[in-house]
């Protein structure tokens, strides 16, 4: 018996499997409901929820090493950064020069963005 | 202290069995050693695709309306049924890393075919809408021609985004599926014990990381404006 991390049951497997599909489902439903901007916080929530089971239990993040599970989290952190930086660039770009918001296209930018 | 468990580790018969190198001083430090690797390069990986991730919301906040009206050309049935195809794949290839490390060498055999199985599968649905678009000219840069006339233009940079981001996922299949064939060739020779799956074990981290990229891709490229339509 070598000290390898413990083995998952088949019937954890499976349980994540159905929860995956059930979202899937799920996910492809609430996008014919009309929500406005909330549609693709739900995909977006539900995508994330369906990553995380995927990476827990199937990549079996839970049995590892806490320096990988911190490899893990530096990799979202990093991601985080490009997003944060580029959106920062992107949603800032008229403030000085402008009175209008951005975007001229209606939704998205236009209201949480400063007005001058 | 240290000095012991090294001594036994080396005084142990499965040295051989584990294919422990000698300058780990056991074979789960050197099972720890691969998976910190394995996701060194995941994340560079997330980084990768992140940044296509970057520009499609970029694109998106500018031309909302354009990327809504693109949700008719894609088919939700086909990209659903290929979200549930992969989140199956996965299944088995979770399995067939359990199977690994239960020395169950026919069934990792029979779920590593599986996993490819499906992993074939995905790519012969994923062409199948690829052509789709070509017919319907679709493709950016090749006669491109787009129903509604005001989002003539910027639709095409959903589109792009759309052959770019499925393109290099598909990609990364293709690299999947071929891991997968040296996989079971080394499977059919015995290689793989309860004692050394590590290869089993990383290239199934590696399928699980492009099924979540897809799990990301689905909702962003085929449900943008689907309650509008």
């Amino acid at each position: 018996m070598t000290a390898h991390s413990p083995i998952p049951k088949v019937k954890t497997f499976v349980a994540v499997w159905a929860t995956l599909i059930v979202l899937t489902g799920a996910t492809s439903a609430i996008s014919y409901v009309e929500l406005g901007d909330w549609n693709v916080v739900v995909a977006l929530a539900i995508a994330v929820i369906k990553a995380s089971l995927v990476v827990w239990v199937f990549m079996g993040v839970r049995y590892t090493t806490t320096l990988t599970r911190l490899f893990v989290v530096a990799g979202l952190v990093w991601l985080s950064i490009m997003m944060l930086i580029t959106f920062s660039d992107y949603r800032t770009r008229n403030w000085t020069y402008q009175a209008q918001p951005w975007s001229h296209t209606k939704g998205v930018g236009g209201t949480s963005s400063p007005s001058r | 202290m240290a000095e012991t468990v090294v001594h036994v580790d080396h005084q142990d018969a499965s040295v051989e069995a584990t294919h422990l190198r000698h300058h780990f001083a056991s074979a789960q430090q050197q099972m720890d050693a691969s998976t910190l690797g394995m996701w060194t390069f995941l994340v560079t990986e997330v980084l990768f695709f992140g940044g296509m991730f970057a520009g499609y919301a970029v694109y998106r906040a500018m031309y909302p309306a354009a990327f809504a009206s693109t949700s008719r050309f894609m088919n939700i049935v086909l990209g659903g049924t290929n979200t549930a195809v992969l989140i199956c794949s996965s299944l088995t290839m979770a399995l067939a890393v359990r199977a690994a490390q239960l020395s169950k060498r026919k069934a990792l055999i029979v779920l590593l075919i599986v996993t490819m199985i499906f992993g074939l599968v995905f790519l012969y649905i994923k062409w199948v809408e690829w052509h789709a678009h070509w017919e319907e000219h679709m493709v950016p840069g090749f006669d491109f021609q787009y129903p509604v006339p005001q989002f003539a233009h910027t639709a095409q940079i959903l589109f792009f985004l759309y052959f770019m981001m499925t393109g290099m996922h598909a990609l990364h299949m293709i690299v999947g599926v071929g891991l997968l064939t040296y996989l079971l060739v080394q499977a059919t020779r015995r290689v793989f014990n309860e004692n050394y799956f590590a290869p089993v074990e990383m290239i199934g981290l590696y399928w699980h990381f492009v099924d979540i990229v897809w799990i990301f891709l689905f909702p962003l490229l085929y449900l943008i404006g689907q309650q509008h339509s």
